[in-house]
């Protein structure tokens, strides 16, 4: 069966998951193997994501790991104690 | 049969050993996932005054309530859905609730349209040294709907699998599935566009 590129966008994400049935895993391969917007769309997606997952995108405010343990290392003590 | 991986087993120990009263070695347990835990609530809450104090509360929380940690998920994944449950709590007190609903999903049945692009040019991960690039990804992320925006940082930021994903926020897998394709396809929508114009090239020192 051939599918149009509509129908390949509804698969994007779990093409890139590969969580697709095989069958229509084949169909969407197949299509994106001639179809150069599809096939676009996936990669630009893909790598998206790539760049999403950097640690660089989102930096840590300054001293957040000291204030966090020493906020934690209050509680640890004010419950060690029985208070 | 189960397969024990070794800094798993070793996370077990810490955490029963912590029970046992060695409580100190609760800052050893959580070193790697204070920035997912940041990153969650800063995500979800936009401000980062407000996402230092949600991720401590978090941590607290956990902390406090260690002894009823069950092993059926993994701790990172009980430490997120702790993390999120306290950002919604504080969205709920804060004046956003008015401006984002965490209740009525935004037309969750229509198809979001990706944008089309003829080819793709990679752009390296360099890029990212880039304050502009760096702004374009935070800006992107956060103006996705609330739902989306959780479900996409679970899976593709903090890297659970699906069904983590769907533990951690107390939904199925099957609307996790669902929710991530929208929110993937409305990043690409929103930054294949802006990230075509970026010259992967332009170099940080600008002399060179």
């Amino acid at each position: 069966m051939v599918i149009d590129c509509k129908h390949v966008w509804e698969h994007i994400s779990g093409y890139l998951d590969n969580d697709l049935a095989p069958e229509i895993l084949e169909q969407v391969q197949k299509h994106l193997d001639h179809c150069e917007i599809c096939s676009a769309i996936l990669d630009s997606t893909r790598n998206i994501l790539i760049l999403t997952a950097d640690e660089r995108v989102f930096e840590l405010p300054l001293g957040y790991s000291e204030r966090l343990h020493a906020r934690l290392d209050a509680e640890i003590s004010r419950l060690g104690s029985g208070a | 049969m189960k397969t024990v991986i070794p800094g798993e087993r070793n996370e077990t120990q810490t955490i029963a050993s912590i029970l046992a009263g060695n409580t100190q070695e609760f800052h050893e347990l959580i070193r790697p996932y204070e920035r997912g835990v940041y990153v969650m609530a800063l995500s979800m809450l936009k401000n980062k005054a407000d996402a230092e104090d949600v991720a401590q509360e978090a941590f607290l929380k956990a902390f406090r309530n260690l002894h009823g940690f069950r092993a059926e998920s993994k701790f990172s994944t009980w430490l997120l859905s702790i993390t999120l449950n306290e950002a919604r709590n504080r969205l709920r007190h804060r004046n956003a609730i008015r401006i984002e609903s965490l209740d009525a999903p935004p037309d969750e049945q229509e198809h979001v349209t990706p944008a089309l692009l003829r080819d793709w040019r990679e752009i390296p991960s360099q890029t990212l040294e880039r304050l502009e690039v760096r702004r374009m990804l935070q800006q992107a992320i956060s103006t996705l709907p609330l739902i989306y925006r959780e479900v996409l940082l679970l899976r593709d930021v903090e890297e659970l699998t699906i069904f983590e994903s769907a533990q951690a926020l107390g939904i199925t897998e099957t609307t996790v599935k669902v929710r991530l394709h929208r929110a993937r396809l409305m990043l690409q929508r929103k930054l294949a566009p802006q990230l075509k114009q970026i010259d992967p090239k332009r170099r940080w020192f600008s002399w060179l």
